[in-house]
């Protein structure tokens, strides 16, 4: 058996007095769409920051296809560009068209060359439907246009694991649908995800598994049928019905 | 309560290890640090020239005499420039104010405020201060004799508002129009979207480079001594001639430094104080 694409074992970060993460195990195989639900605050996006080593995490290990990330002798910035990141506000470079904010990673982090990288580009903008505003720049484009291109730039590098971020809670519920849509045939074409978010509907329609987590913890995970049509825990049930009413 | 496990010996090693690398390149910058100054006194100790340079230039007696007279001189550079820094600010956030009116009503405005900057811009300073100097009260406008202090403040605010409004004008420009559409949309009005939205976070965007104004216009008062004023540069000059000893130059100098510098840390330590309660940041 292959060693999974994300091991978790025991991850631990702190804020001052604040522990934001309590000893997170988490394991996600090739292929597989993890959706980490939890009320805001429970550590759903650090989880994903410290998987990125966007934040530096307390005690614990990050396991990359079996190579341990959190050793402090690792290149961060190759662990990196092994990873495709989509944050909630797009965070598109705004000085850039959309291409080259698409191509900018295959370029310089890739060492791709330009007419490869533009054609690279190119496909993955016709394939979100966005071929026709390659020229144009992010502010043009409407939330769920931008939020296209992220994920566009985020898969350019054909990365091992990409970490969503609650990427719709910005947007119009109207445009929220395109961009999971896109998410869905991400997983169709075999991408390993681990996503933060409050859509639970899409979740339960996406989601491989669905892990719950409170107070830094994973409380509940498994298949989204069981965890959210019938979960085991007081906290589970709470939190699901808060936000299913 | 929320409890966390204890912290496992991977973690304790990863912290060795960081702490390990921290100190190594603390080592190396002391290290390298005290190679470069041994290295450039060994070369000033070794020139032929030393001894006479160090009598020249560093006579601690020279410097005793000199700097009470010179500090004195300074004196009249801060009074300058406290007044001159007022009358900048009010001329520079004016003209950028102007430069950034939109709809062709406005157009003569634009381009007053707009030739403004550029005549100022591209006049060297000490020909506006000549201008100025000698040009005003040789229209006659006035009974009495003008102050000296007066014209070089005048000169001054001159060319460094036109300076400053441009800098200005590039933060309001770096203003995201997001930021003005709210403010509009608030009912503010053009004003006051200025004054109280976009021009707050224009300053910030751009106080490296306003002080970067600040000290160059310090060290500029300095010039009215071509006007005759007694600043710190030209008590130093009349030092100079009495005893041929350069030191009073070197006082004038270390003066000019020990004045600009509290106010150079304070804006790095403002700015790095409100970007941290601004931003979020993180290891990147």
């Amino acid at each position: 058996m292959t060693a999974p694409v994300l091991d978790l074992r025991g991850i631990v970060k702190v804020y001052g007095k604040d522990a934001v993460l309590r000893g997170v195990d988490l394991s996600v195989a090739q292929h597989e769409v993890v959706v980490l639900i939890g009320a805001s605050g429970s550590g759903k996006s650090t989880l994903l920051k410290t998987v990125n080593l966007l934040e530096r995490i307390d005690d614990g290990q990050i396991l990359l296809s079996g190579t341990d990330i959190s050793d402090p002798r690792v290149d961060v910035d190759r662990v990196r560009a092994r990873i495709g990141v989509v944050f909630q506000h797009y965070n598109l470079f705004p000085h850039l068209s959309v291409l080259n904010n698409v191509a900018l990673a295959l370029r310089q982090v890739h060492n791709v060359p330009k007419a490869q990288a533009d054609q690279r580009g190119l496909d993955l903008l016709a394939r979100i439907g966005l071929a026709d505003r390659a020229r144009d720049y992010p502010d043009r484009l409407s939330g769920g246009q931008q939020q296209r291109v992220a994920i566009a730039r985020a898969i350019a590098t054909d990365p091992e694991l990409l970490l969503l971020d609650e990427i719709t809670s910005a947007l119009d519920p109207q445009l929220v649908g395109e961009v999971l849509d896109l998410v869905g045939e991400l997983k169709a074409a075999g991408s390993t995800i681990v996503m933060a978010t409050h859509e639970i509907g899409f979740a339960r329609r996406v989601a491989d598994r669905v892990v719950f987590l409170a107070d830094g913890v994973v409380v509940e995970q498994g298949p989204p049928g069981q965890v959210l049509d019938d979960p085991q825990q007081p906290a589970t049930r709470e939190f699901l019905a808060r936000v299913l009413r | 309560m929320q409890s966390i496990p204890p912290t496992s010996e991977r973690e304790l090693a990863r912290r060795r290890y960081r702490r390990g690398l921290a100190q190594r390149s603390i080592g190396i910058s002391l290290a390298s640090t005290v190679v470069f100054a041994a290295v450039m006194w060994w070369v000033l100790v070794r020139s032929p020239g030393w001894q006479v340079t160090r009598d020249t230039f560093f006579d601690p007696g020279y410097f005793a005499q000199a700097l009470p007279l010179v500090a004195w001189g300074l004196l009249t550079n801060i009074k300058v420039l406290a007044v001159a820094v007022v009358g900048v600010a009010l001329v520079a956030v004016l003209l950028a104010a102007l430069r950034s009116l939109r709809g062709p009503v406005f157009f003569p405005l634009r381009f007053v405020a707009a030739a403004y900057t550029d005549i100022f811009r591209g006049t060297p300073f000490l020909i506006v201060l000549y201008l100025i100097g000698f040009g005003v009260p040789a229209l006659g406008l006035t009974e009495g004799v003008i102050p000296i202090e007066l014209l070089g403040t005048v000169a001054l605010v001159l060319t460094y508002s036109s300076y400053v409004a441009e800098v200005l004008r590039a933060g309001i420009e770096a203003v995201h129009p997001s930021q003005r559409l709210a403010a509009r949309s608030l009912g503010l009005s053009h004003y006051g979207s200025l004054r109280l939205v976009v021009l707050p976070q224009a300053v910030r965007k751009v106080t490296p480079a306003l002080m970067n104004d600040f000290v160059s216009m310090q060290k500029d008062v300095g010039l009215i001594s071509v006007l005759g004023a007694v600043d710190a540069v030209r008590a130093a000059q009349i030092q100079v001639a009495q005893t041929y000893n350069y030191t009073a130059y070197v006082v004038a100098g270390l003066l000019f430094v020990v004045f600009s510098w509290p106010f150079i840390r304070l804006t790095d330590y403002l700015t790095a104080r409100q970007q941290a309660r601004e931003q979020i940041g993180g290891l990147v």
